[in-house]
């Protein structure tokens, strides 16, 4: 029975990776941009959270409210200046400015807000407690809450893709930017937006990964952007659900591997992710053809 | 197109395609004397700049590498800090096995070559930025692997077992020399790579991918040669960092900290230019030297102009010398050499396109 509350605890935080991972496939399936920042950007929402909720008392699990439309702006001015300045030189410059705005980002967190680590909600009832099923499962409300959130922002941001006119735009320049700007859309202005919405779920699930874990200036290279990279290959590139697929899969094999030994949590987590790289390089679920 | 209208007029013998419009020779000369000097600083300096400079050698050889790599053949890794770490391993792996260091050192660099090549296969399949993830994921699953092995000192590390016994002052020498000694044939190792048919290939590909496929270049065996040849550069480099500290940590030798100095060392000095990663480290060490009692903030800087230059000198310091003074001192391209305009800065260049900074 122990397993099966494991399993269990695995499939829930995949949402919470999904939710990592999904900002970083639209960003590639939109701009062909890897941001390699990605996760220090989770961890910027986290202690963007800590300030706001220190500032005005604002309830913890209400945060979001203020840190997602302010990381979304920060996403789109960055987008339109130095992301865009480095996409009109070539590919690679953007991976080479990325790398180091997540250098930059880390060490500017280390030097004004210490090694410390930090975690929100804490004392917080709904964070903190859990409800049983029989006398062996034993669930956490937040696990599932986030759960429930990334299930609902990947569904609105397929919602979105799929029938909004934006979204329809963002399809349009992902799939040709030129006949795309042809047809009188301005790409550098749609970019933008992906890339507001991108800052946005992963302030999002940064906020969730304070909830239910502890966070540092390190924690957006060392863990976050791998396992958003990890979600993103297994469960196929490019694919919303295939996302949250992966997610599932690679909370479910750190369960597993937690469960072998209390070491192996990430290590079985990448070696799942380094078998699909090798029998599976499409994922999971193969492209389709939204974003 | 102004320069061919004017060959016209001329009889076509007096030009002819050279490297240089120098004698390589000179240049041979000046980096042999340079070597020979840096090989004399222990004589000279004492033992905490030998330190510095034995750092300033390990960031070098991988800037180099890492040059080899995303400035020539379009492979951004950002896992080379997993050669480091193997590379340092290996070493300690050999000392255990009472291999003296020294000796274990070279063993532990080919040890790298050999690693890269299944490596290579898992990552070879993904391109640009999934490559550059990927190769992120596979050093942090290496630094996981390594850090089950009790004998290798766990999630701790080891020092090096078996050290020479040498008063401290001939052994900070020794490794002096032993890191002038790898630096110096990291060099050594990219000149002769890119001036060899396999630079060719590299340089075809870097200019128009699918151009040089259809003429029949073997676009992936070039690639995984110069993933190999990095690898083996950077183990040497992580090698040399083990005999230097004396100490083996998985959280030191795997950090992803190596491969942001060897990015910006090289992307500030000059990605694509053989001098650029020397240029880079001298800058990169002074910044690091000269803000080392201010923590995190060398790397804060160093990011920000590595941002700044990658954006608006894509060719870095060096591209900046190379279009005020048109100097070379590793010529791998090709010039059409006129022998009127000698003296003037009016060369055609094949290897690299001319002028641009922002082409």
């Amino acid at each position: 029975m122990v397993w099966i509350n494991d399993i269990i605890t695995g499939i829930l935080i995949g949402g919470l990776y999904a939710l990592f991972a999904c900002g970083l496939s639209l960003m590639f399936g939109v701009m062909k941009v890897i941001n390699l920042a990605h996760g220090d950007l989770a961890v910027v929402g986290g202690y963007l959270a800590v300030g706001v909720i220190t500032v005005t008392h604002i309830p913890v699990l209400w945060s979001f409210v203020v840190v997602v439309p302010l990381m979304a702006v920060l996403g789109y001015v960055l987008q339109r200046t130095v992301i865009q300045a480095a996409l009109n030189r070539s590919i690679l410059t953007t991976l080479l400015v990325t790398f180091g705005l997540s250098v930059v980002i880390e060490n500017g967190l280390l030097q004004f807000e210490s090694a410390n680590s930090h975690s929100l909600g804490v004392g917080n009832s709904i964070i903190t407690s859990s409800f049983s099923i029989g006398s062996q499962i034993t669930i956490a409300y937040l696990l599932l809450l986030i759960f429930v959130v990334a299930v609902v922002v990947l569904g609105g941001m397929q919602y979105f893709l799929s029938r909004s006119r934006y979204g329809r735009m963002i399809r349009a320049v992902a799939d040709d930017q030129e006949a795309a700007q042809l047809s009188g859309i301005d790409y550098r202005h749609v970019f933008g937006i992906a890339a507001a919405i991108a800052f946005g779920t992963v302030a999002l699930a940064g906020i969730a990964y304070g909830m239910y874990s502890q966070f540092a200036p390190t924690t957006g290279t060392d863990t976050i952007l791998l396992f958003a990279f990890a979600a993103v290959v297994i469960g196929g590139l490019g694919s919303l659900w295939g996302t949250l697929l992966g997610g599932v899969v690679l909370g479910v094999s750190q369960a597993i591997g937690a469960q072998i030994s209390g070491s192996d949590e990430f290590l079985a987590g990448y070696i799942v992710f380094l078998v699909v790289l090798v029998l599976r390089p499409q994922g999971l679920i193969a492209r389709r053809s939204t974003s | 197109m102004t320069a061919l209208a004017e060959t016209t007029g001329r009889s076509a013998e007096k030009y002819r395609v050279t490297r240089s419009r120098r004698n390589v020779a000179w240049t041979g000369i000046g980096a042999l004397v340079v070597v020979v000097v840096l090989a004399l600083f222990p004589y000279i300096i004492g033992a905490g700049t030998e330190t510095i400079m034995v750092q300033g050698f390990i960031i070098l050889t991988l800037a180099s590498m890492w040059n080899l790599l995303a400035g020539y053949a379009g492979l951004v890794s950002v896992g080379q800090q997993v050669f480091v770490g193997l590379g340092a391993y290996f070493v300690l792996a050999l000392n255990i096995n009472r291999v003296p260091m020294f000796s274990a050192l070279p063993v532990a660099a080919i040890g790298c070559g050999v690693a890269a090549i299944p490596l290579w296969w898992l990552v070879s399949r993904l391109r640009s930025g999934y490559f550059a993830i990927a190769t992120w994921v596979l050093a942090t699953t290496v630094e996981l692997i390594i850090e089950k092995i009790s004998s290798l000192g766990s999630g701790t590390g080891l020092s090096l077992p078996h050290t020479p016994s040498l008063s401290s002052a001939v052994l900070e020498a020794y490794t002096y020399w032993i890191g002038l000694a790898v630096t110096v044939l990291a060099l050594l190792a990219v000149y002769l790579l890119l001036r060899s048919r396999l630079g060719l290939v590299l340089t075809a590909v870097r200019d128009d991918e699918v151009a040089a496929r259809s003429s029949g270049a073997r676009v992936g065996l070039a690639r995984m040669i110069v993933f190999v040849v990095a690898g083996i550069g950077c183990g040497a480099a992580g090698a040399l960092l083990a005999v230097s500290q004396l100490i083996v940590q998985p959280s030191a030798v795997f950090s992803v900290q190596w491969t942001a100095e060897m990015a910006f060392a090289v992307i500030i000095g000059g990605l694509g230019t053989i001098e650029g990663p020397i240029l880079g480290t001298i800058v990169y060490m002074v910044l690091q030297q000269t803000l080392a009692s201010y923590n995190a903030w060398y790397l804060i800087i160093l990011g920000l102009v590595a941002i700044v230059i990658a954006i608006f000198a894509r060719r870095g310091l060096w591209g900046l010398v190379d279009d005020y003074l048109h100097v070379r001192l590793f010529p791998v391209g090709y010039w059409l050499w006129d022998p009127a305009a000698a003296g003037r800065s009016r060369s055609l260049r094949f290897g690299r396109r001319a002028g641009g900074k922002h082409s």
